[in-house]
């Protein structure tokens, strides 16, 4: 589904990625984990052309997104869904618009088709009696429910999540979570979740990566990471537990 | 920055003639721009127009020339004060408004989020606002135009026995059409030029809310002064091309 091969960005001299390669098989929750500044989110935006890679070449349903022209990208881009970290809504359009937003742009749906899948999209993230308020007027967690509302109602392939939990109390976090997995399950889709929450992770994932320094330092299941007794690991996720919060420990 | 604008400007004249036309977003914010803008732009012209015949009437007197007051003030409010008035508090307005919004967008990765979903966010965002205030300014200066002659009447009033209808008449027999047309026509590069800048800074913001800041500032900064550079070649173009304007 998606192949990822010798990926490098840097912003002047400050090189981010530094040939990140690793591939995610159809309907695979792959978590990329690693410490804030590490060069998580370059990785999703670089994946779909927000920011432009220096090198490397990205491969999503075996199409070289690197090579595409724009409406070729923006074809493939209707089979990918993205969760921004700051859930992204349209401050001018109320809940109901910013859903059916991407099905009048992109789709020709008419308007009961359009009315079934907003009603639908919101009663999966449990939202319905925000249908007409606008994003002003919704609490962090509600934005990020909407936030995946928006990315699902196209019924894309693929979803990223840049940072689901990021901001949330940890008990919205844990509810967010789950969402994205009932969510994953129900729709089969596949999914890349950058993320340094490890109870995120560890609801949502099947296999994770670590990023550090711009390199895949380790990957493997979230239970294998975090019981694993290489000194980076240890130390790395004792730093995330704290991070996190402590009942995890 | 002027390779940047200049860029921008490209891009926008490669985007305007493809498809979708967004028709319904250039009408929205050509009514919203406008109606934001009207009020303000309508207390300006009538006080400049006030103040225009107020100043004026006194030197006109010292020659023995009062006779002229409605057509000087006529000739220099559709000339030059009506355009360049109108087009710099618009700029202060709208040029600093569009900074802002888009700026935020830029920052809060609404713009990503647009782009991700398979939309042009230049075309949605960028390109029907510079149409907006490219066609929305010449409209509020015929508009400004009138309303700074009607402040410029009360002035005659006070200082002149003059009815509306003389007045109207000693206006409409000093200006030409010759006068109105550069006068108007001008204001559609002044729109223009606030729409470009007051996009390009918001769309190209950075560093979060202090970029924005800086977007929405610079974006009036910018667009005024381009405005006066503008008004000063487009003068003595329009001589050159024009020389029966008077």
């Amino acid at each position: 589904m998606v192949e990822i091969k010798d990926l490098y960005k840097s912003f002047n001299s400050n090189t981010v990625l530094e040939g990140v390669s690793f591939n995610v098989t159809e309907a695979e929750n792959m978590i990329v984990f690693g410490r804030s500044g590490t060069g998580k989110s370059v990785l999703l935006k670089c994946m779909i052309r927000l920011m432009e890679p220096d090198a490397g070449s990205v491969f999503i349903q075996g199409k070289d997104v690197l090579k595409l022209d724009l409406k070729e990208l923006n074809e493939l881009r209707k089979d990918i869904g993205f969760l921004f970290q700051g859930a992204a809504l349209y401050d001018s359009m109320s809940v109901r618009e910013n859903l059916e937003f991407p099905l009048i742009r992109n789709f020709d749906l008419d308007k009961k088709e359009i009315d079934k899948r907003v009603h639908f999209v919101l009663e999966a993230v449990s939202l319905l009696e925000a249908i007409d308020k606008m994003p002003s007027e919704l609490s962090g967690g509600m934005k990020k429910r909407i936030g995946l509302a928006r990315s699902i109602i196209t019924k894309p392939k693929l979803m990223l999540y840049d940072e689901p939990t990021t901001g949330l109390d940890p008990i919205t976090s844990k509810e967010i979570s789950a969402l994205i997995t009932d969510l994953q399950h129900a729709l089969k889709m596949t999914s890349i979740v950058v993320t340094h929450d490890l109870l995120c992770a560890k609801i949502i994932a099947d296999r994770a990566i670590i990023l550090d320094g711009g390199k895949i330092v380790k990957e493997g299941s979230i239970n294998d990471l975090t019981t694993s007794n290489d000194p980076l690991l240890k130390n790395f996720f004792s730093d995330e537990i704290i991070e996190t919060n402590g009942s995890l420990k | 920055m002027l390779g940047g604008l200049t860029n921008f400007s490209v891009r926008f004249l490669k985007e305007v003639f493809l498809p979708p036309y967004e028709v319904d977003q250039i009408r929205k914010h050509m009514i919203e721009l406008g109606m934001k803008t009207l009020p303000i732009v309508g207390v300006t012209g009538f006080i400049i127009g006030l103040v225009i015949a107020m100043q004026l009437s006194p030197v006109l007197k010292r020659f023995g020339a009062e006779a002229f007051l409605p057509g000087s003030v006529g000739i220099s409010i559709v000339r030059e004060l009506g355009p360049v008035i109108c087009a710099l508090i618009f700029a202060g307005r709208v040029s600093s408004g569009i900074g802002a919004e888009l700026g935020s967008m830029r920052v809060t990765e609404q713009i990503d989020a647009m782009e991700v979903s398979g939309v042009n966010p230049f075309r949605y965002l960028v390109v029907t606002r510079i149409f907006a205030t490219t066609f929305i300014l010449p409209i509020l200066t015929v508009y400004v135009i009138f309303i700074s002659l009607i402040g410029a009447y009360i002035a005659v009033v006070l200082v002149q026995n003059m009815t509306w209808a003389y007045y109207i008449d000693r206006v409409i027999f000093a200006v030409e059409f010759g006068d109105a047309i550069p006068g108007v026509s001008k204001t559609f590069i002044f729109g223009f030029i606030v729409g470009l800048v007051g996009c390009f800074k918001g769309y190209t913001a950075e560093n979060g809310t202090e970029g924005v800041g800086k977007a929405s500032t610079s974006a009036v900064v910018v667009s005024s002064l381009l405005i006066l550079i503008f008004d000063m070649v487009l003068v003595k173009l329009t001589l050159w091309i024009w020389p029966t304007v008077k």
